[in-house]
C-alpha cells in the first residue's frame, strides 16, 4: 500500500469517526499493567513530572502543587489512589492535566500510550465492584481487541469526597 | 439614532454627582450655608438634568429639574433651609437614585414616587417662596397653587416650551459660538438638537472637522458644556461669544432656563423684586468679558477634566496577573544570572538590576491603580448614622479620621457591610440615649468615630463610640444561656469575643437596626475571609472599640522565605516580629511536653514548624534553629525554623481555585525557580498545631522537649 493511499484510507477513517457521533475518543494511559483510559475533551495537556510542592496534612495521593504557567495545580497520584504495587518516578511518569468542574488537576500515571476512538458497542458497563475503584467512578469498559480500557469518569473522580480535592464547606 | 451607548457613561457619571450631592447636602451648616456648597449641589443637579434630558429620562429630567428650581433659590438666599428641608432634599436624592436605577435595568420609574416627590418639592417651593418673598410673591404663589400635580409623560414634555419660553425671552442674553470638533454626524445631530433646547439656534454651519453652531441664549457657557459633556468630550467643545461682552450680564443671570415653573408662571415683577446680589452679578459680567479668552484657555482647562479614565476591573486585574508573572520571569532570571562570573558579565547584570528596578516601579504603578481611599466607604456613613441617630432618638457626631487611607479595591468593596452592620451595632447597643448620657455625666451628644490607618503591612480601621460599653457579666451570662462554654475566669478580650458567637445578642429588645444576633458572627467571618481579623476593645461606661485589622491587598505581599527541611515557606513579613537563635537557657518546658521561650521577660509558646507541617529532614535540636516571633489574630508564639533565606516580594496566588483551602496554609505563590512556595498562615498555624498536639503526645517518637532540655 502506498503512502498516499494509506493517508486517504487514514482521512476516511477519521471522517467516519467523526460522522458517527455516537463513538467517543479516549486518551489510553497505564498504571502499572493495566490500562486505563479518560475522555480526551477532558484533558488540558500532558507533561512531565517535576518541581511537586508537598502539602502537609493531606492525603498520601495528592502529591503537592504545582506551576503550571502560572497556575497552582494540585497533582493527585492515581496509582496511590488505587493501591498500586509500584510506585516510582522516572522518566516515563508523566502528568495528565484535566479540566474537570472548572478546576485544573494534574493526574500522575506511569504513561501515556495511545488515543482510542470507541463506539457505543465497544462500551460494556462496569460491573458492580471494586474497592479502591468504586464503579461510580467508572463510565464503563472498553474492549478492543483482547485489550480492556477501564473508562474513567473522571470528572465523578475527581470531584468526589474520597479524593479530598474540592472544598466541600467552602461550596 | 442610537445613543444608548453612552448610557452607561451618564449612569457612572449622574451616580457620582448624587453622591457628591448627598456629601455636600449632608455637610451643609443649615444655619449658615457655604454658598460654594449650595453651588455644587445646584451644579451636580443641574449637570444630571442635562443628562437625563439629552438621552430622554423624562421622569428623572422632571425630578431634577424641579428640585434644581429648589435648590437656585436655596443658593440665591430666597429660601431659608432648615433642617427639614435638607431632609426633603435628600429624600429627593434618593428617588433621583431609585430613578437612575430603574433606568438602568432598562425600566420606567416608578410613577406613584415620581408624583409623590413632585408634589413634596412643589408644596415645599410654594411655602417656602411664598413665605420669604412678602406678598408679592404670594400673589404669585396663590395664581401657582391651583395647578395641579402633574403626571409624569405629559409633564415632561410640556416643559420643553416652558423652558424655550422662558430662553427665548431671554434672546437678548448673548449669542454663543459652540463649535464641535471632530464630532461625527450622529452626535452632531444629536448635540445639535440639545443645543436647539438651551436656546435658539441662529446658524449653523461647517463639517466633520469643526462644525459651529451661533446660538442665542441665557444659559451659560459652564451649563452648556456640562450638558454637551454627555455625549462629547471636553476637548471636542469650544463655546465663544459673540459680541456677548455686549450683552447686559444681569438679565443673563436672571433669565436662567432653570427656573422654578412656579416662578416662570409668576409675572417678571417678581424677579425684579429680588434683584440679583451684586457678588453674584459680577462673575457673570466677568465672564462675559472673559468668554473670548476662554475658548482659548479652553484646551488647558480641558487636560485636568479628563484626568481619569474609566477601565474595567477586570482589564485592571490582567495587568496585575502579568506584572506578577513578569517578576517570576525576573527573580527567575535574576536567579539564573547569579550563577554567571560578576566581571565579566557585568552588563549583564546592570541590565537586569535595571530589569529588576523597572518591574518592581511597574508593579508598584499597577498596585496603586486598584487602590481605592477610605473615603469612597466613610463617605456613606454620615447619611447612614444621621438616618439612624434620628430613628433611635439619639444625638450622635460622627467623625471620620484618614480619609486618605488607601486601601485594596476588592477588599475597600467587601469592607462596607461589617463596618455598617458594627456602626449600626454602635449606634443601637454602644451609644446611650442623651437623658442617659447625661445622668452618666457625659454629653449629651453622643460621639462616634471611624478612623483607619496604616500599621506596617495592614490597614486598621476602627470604630470607636463613647457609649456604655459591653457588660462584662450579661456576657456570660447570656453566654452561658446559650449553652457556650464560660467561666468567670475569662479574660475580658476572650469574654468580647463571646459576641462573635452565631446568635448572640445582647440587645433586650429587638430593633428593626439590630438585636438579632444575625451579624456578628458574619462580620467576623467575612473579615477573617478578608485576610483580617477583629478586635474588640471596651470599657464599661466609657465605650467600645471595634478594631479591625486587614492586609492592604490581597495579591502582593511582603513574605520572608523560611527554610525546613528541603522545604520553602512563606511568612507574612507583617506577621514577623523579629528573629533569634534560642539560648538554653530561655527555654522552659511545662506540663511535659509544651515548650516556652522566654523572650524579654515574655513567656511565648514554642511550635515547630516541622512537627505542625510534618516536615522530614528537619533540624531537631531547638538551639541549632531559628525563632521568629510571630503574631498572629492577637497571639504571639515562637516559630521554629531551620535558616531565613531572605525578604521578598510574592505574588499571592489562590490555593482554592484548583485545590482546596489547606490548615495552617493561607495561599501559595511562585519562587524564581518557578516552583511553588505556601505561604504560612499564622494564626490558622497556631490552631492547627494545638490540633494536632494530642496526636503528638502520643507519639512514641523522641519528644522535641526531651532532645532538647539539658538533662
Amino acid at each position: 500500500m502506498t503512502a498516499v493511499s494509506q493517508a486517504s484510507n487514514q482521512l476516511q477513517q477519521a471522517s467516519a469517526a467523526a460522522l458517527d457521533t455516537q463513538s467517543s475518543e479516549f486518551l489510553v494511559f497505564s498504571l502499572g499493567d493495566e490500562e486505563y483510559a479518560v475522555d480526551i475533551l477532558k484533558v488540558q495537556e500532558i507533561r512531565g513530572y517535576e518541581n511537586v510542592t508537598r502539602i502537609a496534612n493531606a492525603p498520601d495521593f495528592i502529591k503537592g502543587v504545582t506551576n503550571l504557567r502560572g497556575v497552582i495545580v494540585p497533582i493527585v497520584d492515581l496509582r496511590i489512589k488505587f493501591h498500586l504495587d509500584k510506585v516510582e518516578y522516572g522518566g516515563q511518569t508523566v502528568v495528565i492535566v484535566v479540566n474537570v468542574a472548572e478546576r485544573v488537576v494534574g493526574i500522575v500515571v506511569d504513561g501515556v500510550s495511545d488515543v482510542m476512538t470507541l463506539s457505543p458497542d465497544q462500551i460494556k458497563p462496569a460491573p458492580e465492584f471494586g474497592v479502591a475503584l468504586s464503579s461510580d467512578y467508572l463510565s464503563g469498559l472498553g474492549s478492543l481487541d483482547d485489550r480492556m480500557l477501564v473508562l474513567v469518569d473522571i470528572d465523578k473522580l475527581l470531584t468526589s469526597e474520597e479524593m479530598a480535592l474540592v472544598d466541600r464547606t467552602a461550596k | 439614532m442610537d445613543i444608548t451607548e453612552f448610557y452607561e457613561t451618564f449612569f457612572e457619571e449622574a451616580e457620582e454627582l448624587l453622591g457628591d450631592m448627598e456629601r455636600h447636602l449632608l455637610e451643609l451648616d443649615v444655619d449658615d450655608p457655604d454658598p460654594e456648597q449650595l453651588n455644587a449641589i445646584f451644579r451636580a443637579a443641574h449637570s444630571i438634568k442635562g443628562g437625563a434630558g439629552t438621552f430622554g429620562f423624562l421622569v428623572l429630567q422632571e425630578t431634577t429639574h424641579i428640585l434644581e428650581n429648589l435648590l437656585d433659590h436655596t443658593r440665591r438666599g430666597e429660601l431659608t433651609l432648615r433642617r427639614d428641608i435638607v431632609d426633603t432634599f435628600l429624600e429627593a436624592k434618593d428617588m433621583l437614585h431609585d430613578q437612575l436605577d430603574a433606568y438602568r435595568n432598562g425600566a420606567e420609574p416608578d410613577p406613584e414616587a415620581f408624583e409623590r416627590i413632585c408634589k413634596t418639592l412643589k408644596q415645599l417651593a410654594l411655602d417656602e417662596l411664598g413665605k420669604s418673598m412678602g406678598d408679592s410673591a404670594g400673589n404669585a404663589t396663590a395664581a401657582a397653587q391651583p395647578t395641579p400635580p402633574p403626571e409624569p409623560e405629559p409633564v415632561a414634555e410640556a416643559e420643553t416650551p416652558e423652558e424655550s419660553a422662558a430662553e427665548t425671552a431671554s434672546v437678548e442674553g448673548g449669542a454663543l459660538c459652540v463649535a464641535l470638533l471632530n464630532v461625527n454626524d450622529k452626535d452632531r445631530e444629536l448635540l445639535v438638537e440639545e443645543l436647539g433646547q438651551l436656546g435658539e439656534i441662529r446658524e449653523q454651519r461647517g463639517d466633520d472637522k469643526r462644525y459651529e453652531v451661533i446660538l442665542q441664549t441665557g444659559v451659560s457657557t459652564d451649563d452648556i458644556e456640562a450638558v454637551m459633556c454627555f455625549i462629547v468630550e471636553p476637548e471636542q467643545l469650544q463655546i465663544s461669544s459673540v459680541g456677548a461682552a455686549s450683552a447686559p450680564a444681569t438679565p443673563a443671570v436672571e433669565a436662567r432656563a432653570d427656573d422654578a415653573p412656579a416662578v416662570e408662571s409668576k409675572p417678571a415683577a417678581t424677579k425684579a423684586q429680588v434683584p440679583a446680589p451684586a457678588e453674584q452679578a459680577k462673575p457673570a459680567a466677568d465672564k462675559a468679558a472673559k468668554a473670548p479668552a476662554k475658548a482659548a484657555s479652553n484646551k488647558a482647562k480641558s487636560g485636568s477634566e479628563s484626568s481619569s479614565l474609566r477601565v474595567p476591573v477586570d482589564k485592571v486585574d490582567q495587568i496585575i496577573n502579568l506584572v506578577g508573572e513578569l517578576i517570576i520571569t525576573q527573580s527567575m532570571l535574576d536567579q539564573t544570572a547569579s550563577e554567571f562570573d560578576g566581571v565579566t558579565h557585568s552588563a549583564l547584570h546592570n541590565g537586569l538590576n535595571l530589569l529588576q528596578r523597572n518591574a518592581r516601579d511597574l508593579q508598584e504603578a499597577v498596585m496603586s491603580i486598584r487602590m481605592m481611599p477610605m473615603d469612597y466607604v466613610f463617605s456613606r456613613f454620615p447619611r447612614l448614622v444621621r438616618d439612624l441617630a434620628a430613628k433611635l432618638d439619639k444625638d450622635v457626631e460622627l467623625v471620620t479620621e484618614g480619609k486618605s487611607t488607601e486601601l485594596d479595591k476588592s477588599l475597600i468593596e467587601r469592607i462596607i457591610d461589617p463596618l455598617t452592620h458594627l456602626v449600626r451595632n454602635s449606634l443601637d447597643h454602644g451609644i446611650e440615649s442623651p437623658d442617659k448620657r447625661e445622668a452618666a455625666g457625659k454629653p449629651r451628644t453622643g460621639k462616634l468615630t471611624l478612623s483607619a490607618q496604616h500599621q506596617g503591612g495592614n490597614i486598621l480601621i476602627e470604630v470607636i463610640d463613647d457609649g456604655a460599653g459591653l457588660n462584662r457579666k450579661k456576657l456570660l451570662a447570656k453566654a452561658e444561656s446559650n449553652g457556650l462554654a464560660v467561666s468567670d475566669s475569662m479574660s475580658d478580650d476572650e469574654v468580647w469575643q463571646l459576641i462573635f458567637a452565631p446568635g448572640f445578642s445582647t440587645a433586650e429588645k429587638v430593633s428593626d437596626v439590630s438585636g438579632r444576633g444575625v451579624g456578628m458572627d458574619v462580620v467576623k467571618r467575612n473579615i477573617q475571609a478578608m485576610g483580617g481579623h477583629v478586635e474588640i476593645v471596651s470599657r464599661e461606661g466609657q465605650g467600645t472599640t471595634t478594631r479591625i485589622v486587614l492586609p492592604l491587598t490581597l495579591a502582593i505581599l511582603d513574605g520572608m522565605s523560611i527554610k525546613v527541611g528541603d522545604e520553602v515557606f512563606i511568612l507574612p513579613l507583617g506577621a514577623v516580629l523579629e528573629s533569634l537563635q534560642p539560648n538554653e537557657d530561655d527555654l522552659y518546658s511545662m506540663a511535659g511536653n509544651d515548650l516556652l521561650l522566654k523572650v524579654r521577660d515574655e513567656y511565648l509558646p514554642v511550635i515547630a514548624l516541622h512537627q505542625v507541617l510534618d516536615v522530614q529532614g528537619a533540624r531537631t535540636k531547638l538551639t541549632e534553629c531559628i525563632v521568629v516571633i510571630v503574631q498572629g489574630e492577637g497571639r504571639r508564639y515562637a516559630l521554629v525554623v531551620d535558616d531565613l533565606v531572605g525578604q521578598q516580594q510574592v505574588v499571592v496566588k489562590n490555593l482554592e481555585t484548583n485545590y482546596r483551602k489547606v490548615p495552617g496554609i493561607s495561599a501559595a505563590t511562585i519562587l524564581g525557580d518557578g516552583s511553588v512556595a505556601l505561604i504560612l498562615d499564622i494564626a490558622d498555624l497556631h490552631r492547627l498545631s494545638r490540633r494536632k498536639a494530642p496526636r503528638r503526645n502520643n507519639d512514641p517518637q523522641p519528644q522535641l522537649v526531651q532532645e532538647v532540655l539539658p538533662s
